[in-house]
């Protein structure tokens, strides 16, 4: 964009090929310009030598900001405005604000005339580290801009709102302390912007767009600026007001969480919950600096707690060995499978024991019932059909090897993967044998069935689709390692996990890959889904919640060691149970922790919620039921 | 037949219950019998307008679609793409059609062309990773040839029964059903960041005097952040993607009445471009819609 210099004092050399002032212009007779200091939008800032003190070298800074109106009306106002700004300036006093000696407008332009600072803007110190900066550099500095916002806020008769608090507006001068440059007089001369416009602010408040400003906003940008300086995370390059979902210790964690709670504080979206004052949180700055102490913030929503809720033992059921599986519950009865190789069935109010089934080997599946039959699988490679009331045997069907898959009855069948790396189908109510399909590897996870269709993963790393005439309909063979998780369908498409740490998203009609997510390790666990999030478990000792339709990460909960079952949903809380011996309880929304019940062994199992109860076992030999 | 003798092979083959004349026919969709179905085939239109206020046209459109027949035949597929342009002096026109060309380059490439050879398979990559990574080539294309532009962009890449959307900006792709006109793409402006915090209501947003700033754009630089899901394609519904010129003056509920109205999604988008000109047209308009028979 061009623009010519109109003849000033006795200058007769013109302007740059960029419309700025040449080294060597005069103006008012008084001020040479040396050179181009800085140059940003509208404005420019030269380094100057002040002609009325002729005997020494007075330095100065000039800023030249150009005046875009066009309509007259709207010039004049420009000027007016800007005249009145600098008066105020000039009445100002405080060590980090730079004096102004003079103004003046000329034509399309006015200038600033002011105290020349040496030293760099935090912009350009961000920009030459590559590391964020070190708290304790930041906190002097914040404690200094503190002072001088709090100056200003306190002006008399109207507070002086910064407006613009950002790291291009803080210099550090070159005894390291703060200047405040750029009090947005230049804002005066932008011109509205007809259009889209790309970018934002990223330090301002929710408010300010609002064309609010008050303290509260200074507040806000400078808990914002603060947040960039200490994680190197440009705001501007992220959706705006979104600091919560870069806590800074997640990103640098040196920081003190003293220090993250100030901060947090004065990025609340309320201006109601920042600090009331500068001074105020400069006073919370100062106990972070000296580390002393209770350190006195307000509330910050980072800390406020959901309201716990207490957990209660309504029994627990003591089996003989490790109870692995999970437990179905149907018509009252808890039948849960045990290593013990016996199938129990207790009364699901009181936890008494009503009868118990010996199969040969350890049961780690979970039993599937329909009408008065009880469906078993064990490691002895048989299936098992036992009447539910007395667990009586029906019929049993032998496999060609143990099973772990947990059996699903659908169509008068009941379905189920064995080690012999078959998928077998039998007769749900005589046990004979009606399909049998092999594949490349051992199925131990539980088969899908829908829309005439079968789909199940094996431990050969493949994932099948089968349809009810026993033809392929597709095979799926991205995934890495096996296939121990079961699938899930969700709006056409099909959740598994896989031992190759990721959670796949795999189209049903067709087989194509639509997203896989990521874990830290493998992964055996079956998703849940409700309102478009994924809820699974994984070795690397967390429970992730995943939004379905993109694949990223919502939030994931931290255990003590391998999360192996797979989560219950119910009502708006998940329920997951861990290696580490606890069945955790968390807002199905946030991720964070109701409760905790802690076990004698690990938690391998899924929990069944029944009549607002959770079932569940554990490897130290008991089934608990608990109030939710 | 019984459950049985219909799967695992034992099944009896239909002539038992063929009709007389030993002629098969396919039972027609209820939706096709009560008439409330379009057609049985999809259709698509598309159409591009300066509109009223503005001198020059900084939109661009691509539209592709194809359909198949046959022994393993490739699914439907199809490729919309709608980019509304930003930048001094032409910035915007060239950011908007480099964008939308190279999107339309990148996911032709993979998955469509590898889906087209004989036992193909879309199985290579990820989906949304193919259209996460052809919106982030486009951006960087953008800030390599055109400085100082920038574009939205809103792609939608349909592969059988499952369209996966990229999208950056505020054009938007609808799914309209017969019973309302569903947004599924965010806004990335600042007025629908500050609705989405309950700062400002829907109303408020619509006459904010920064309405039009983005926080996103196609063009911006490095580490451009792409929303990228996969919906089901809207059985006997509407895909409709459009850029703000379209969306910011004619409201949802006259989009839907415009394309359940029409005759032909051709029909359909001249009818909005109209009133979308109408309303005062003060930015440029595109729209595409695609329909989507009940199965």
């Amino acid at each position: 964009m061009k623009r010519t210099t109109k003849a000033l004092g006795d200058v007769t050399t013109g302007t740059t090929q960029l419309g700025q002032l040449e080294p060597g212009v005069t103006l008012q007779e008084r001020y040479l310009v040396l050179a181009l200091h800085g140059a940003g939008g509208m404005s420019s800032v030269y380094r100057a030598r002040d002609l009325h003190f002729p005997n020494v070298t007075k330095t100065v800074a000039v800023k030249e900001m150009i005046n875009m109106a066009t309509d007259p009306a709207m010039h004049e106002m420009i000027v007016r405005n800007f005249e009145r700004e600098a008066d105020l300036l000039a009445t100002l006093s405080h060590p980090a604000i730079p004096r102004i000696y003079d103004y003046f407008t000329h034509d399309s332009s006015s200038y600033l005339v002011m105290e020349f600072i040496e030293g760099k803007d935090l912009e350009a110190v961000l920009r030459e580290s590559d590391e964020p900066l070190a708290e304790d550099q930041v906190v002097k500095w914040a404690i200094e801009l503190c002072d001088v916002l709090d100056y200003l806020h306190a002006h008399k008769p109207q507070p002086i709102i910064f407006r613009d608090v950002k790291p291009s507006n803080i210099m550090i001068d070159d005894h390291s302390s703060i200047r405040l440059i750029d009090f947005g007089i230049a804002r005066n001369f932008q011109p509205g912007q007809k259009g889209t416009m790309i970018g934002t602010d990223g330090y301002a408040p929710p408010e300010q767009y609002r064309g609010e400003a008050s303290p509260a906003g200074d507040i806000y940008a400078l808990g914002a600026t603060i947040h960039h300086l200490l994680t190197q995370r440009d705001p501007r390059a992220e959706p705006p007001f979104s600091f919560a979902e870069r806590p800074i210790r997640d990103i640098n964690d040196k920081v003190s969480p003293e220090l993250e709670s100030t901060i947090n504080a004065s990025l609340s979206y309320d201006p109601a919950d920042r600090f009331p004052t500068a001074e105020a949180m400069k006073a919370s700055l100062m106990a972070v600096a000296k580390e002393t102490g209770i350190l006195v913030s307000p509330r910050t929503t980072a800390t406020a707690g959901l309201p716990r809720n207490e957990v209660q033992e309504v029994w627990s059921f003591e089996c003989e060995d490790e109870v692995r599986g999970s437990p179905l519950v149907v018509d009252g009865v808890v039948y849960v499978g045990c290593y013990d190789n016996n199938l129990y069935a207790l009364d699901a109010e009181t936890g008494e024991f009503i009868w118990k089934f010996a199969t040969e080997g350890g049961i780690a599946s979970k039993p599937a019932s329909d009408d008065e039959l009880i469906y078993v699988s064990s490691e002895d490679t048989r299936m098992y059909a036992l009447s539910a009331e007395k667990g009586t045997l029906a019929w049993t069907y032998y496999a060609g090897g143990p099973i772990r898959s947990s059996p699903v009855v659908s169509e008068g069948h009941i379905f189920v993967g064995a080690d012999d790396a078959r998928l077998h189908v039998v007769n749900m109510f005589n046990g004979t044998p009606a399909w049998k399909q092999e594949v490349a590897g051992p199925i131990r996870s539980t088969p899908l069935i829908v829309d005439e269709r079968v789909y199940f993963g094996c431990e050969s790393s493949d994932f099948y689709c089968y349809d009810f005439r026993g033809d392929l309909k597709w095979r799926f063979g991205k995934a890495k390692r096996g296939i121990t998780s079961s699938p899930i369908l969700v709006d056409g498409m099909l959740h598994f996990g896989c031992m190759d740490w990721s959670l796949y998203a795999v189209e049903a009609e067709a087989g194509w890959q639509i997203w896989k997510f990521r874990m830290g390790r493998p992964t055996i666990s079956t998703p849940a889904f409700a309102e478009g999030r994924l809820y699974t478990g994984c070795a690397d000792g967390r429970v992730y919640a995943i939004d379905s339709k993109g694949g990223r990460e919502i939030w994931h909960f931290q255990t003590e060691h391998q999360v192996t079952g797979s989560p219950t949903i119910f009502e708006d809380s998940i329920f997951c149970g861990s290696v580490d011996g606890s069945m955790y309880c968390l807002d199905m929304r946030s991720g964070r922790k109701r409760w905790q019940f802690q076990t004698g062994g690990p938690i391998t199992g899924t929990p069944t919620v029944s009549d607002n109860r959770i079932y569940f076992g554990s490897n130290d030999h008991r089934v608990y039921a608990l109030l939710t | 037949m019984t459950f049985l003798q219909r799967i695992f092979g034992k099944a009896t083959t239909d002539l038992e219950e063929a009709s007389p004349d030993g002629i098969e026919t396919t039972p027609l969709d209820p939706a096709a019998i009560d008439g409330t179905a379009l057609s049985n085939y999809i259709l698509v239109g598309s159409s591009n307008s300066t509109g009223v206020e503005r001198a020059h046209n900084e939109d661009a459109l691509f539209s592709l679609l194809g359909t198949a027949y046959g022994e393993n035949a490739v699914p439907s597929f199809g490729l919309f793409v709608v980019a509304d342009g930003m930048g001094g002096h032409r910035s915007g026109e060239v950011a908007a059609a480099l964008a939308a060309r190279t999107v339309a380059h990148r996911l032709s490439a993979d998955p469509l062309m590898q889906l087209f050879e004989p036992n193909g398979t879309a199985d290579n990559r990820p989906i949304q990773d193919l259209v996460r990574q052809a919106l982030r080539d486009a951006n960087q294309s953008v800030v390599n040839k055109v400085p100082g532009g920038g574009t939205t962009l809103t792609a939608a890449l349909v592969l059988g029964s499952q369209m996966t959307i990229g999208h950056v900006g505020d054009s938007r792709a609808y799914i309209l059903t017969q019973h309302e006109a569903k947004v599924i793409t965010r806004d990335h402006s600042l007025v629908n960041r500050l609705v989405e915090l309950g700062q400002i209501t829907e109303a408020e947003a619509a006459v904010h005097p920064q309405r039009n700033v983005l926080y996103k754009a196609i063009g911006q630089g490095a580490n451009l952040e792409v929303d990228v899901e996969t919906h089901s394609v809207p059985k006997n519904g509407f895909l409709f993607i459009c850029s703000d010129g379209l969306w910011g003056v004619v409201p949802d509920e006259e989009i839907q009445r415009i394309a359940w109205g029409a005759d032909h999604p051709q029909a359909a988008c001249d009818e909005l471009v109209r009133a979308a000109n109408a309303a005062g047209g003060p930015d440029n308009i595109t729209a595409v819609l695609v329909y989507f028979p009940p199965s």
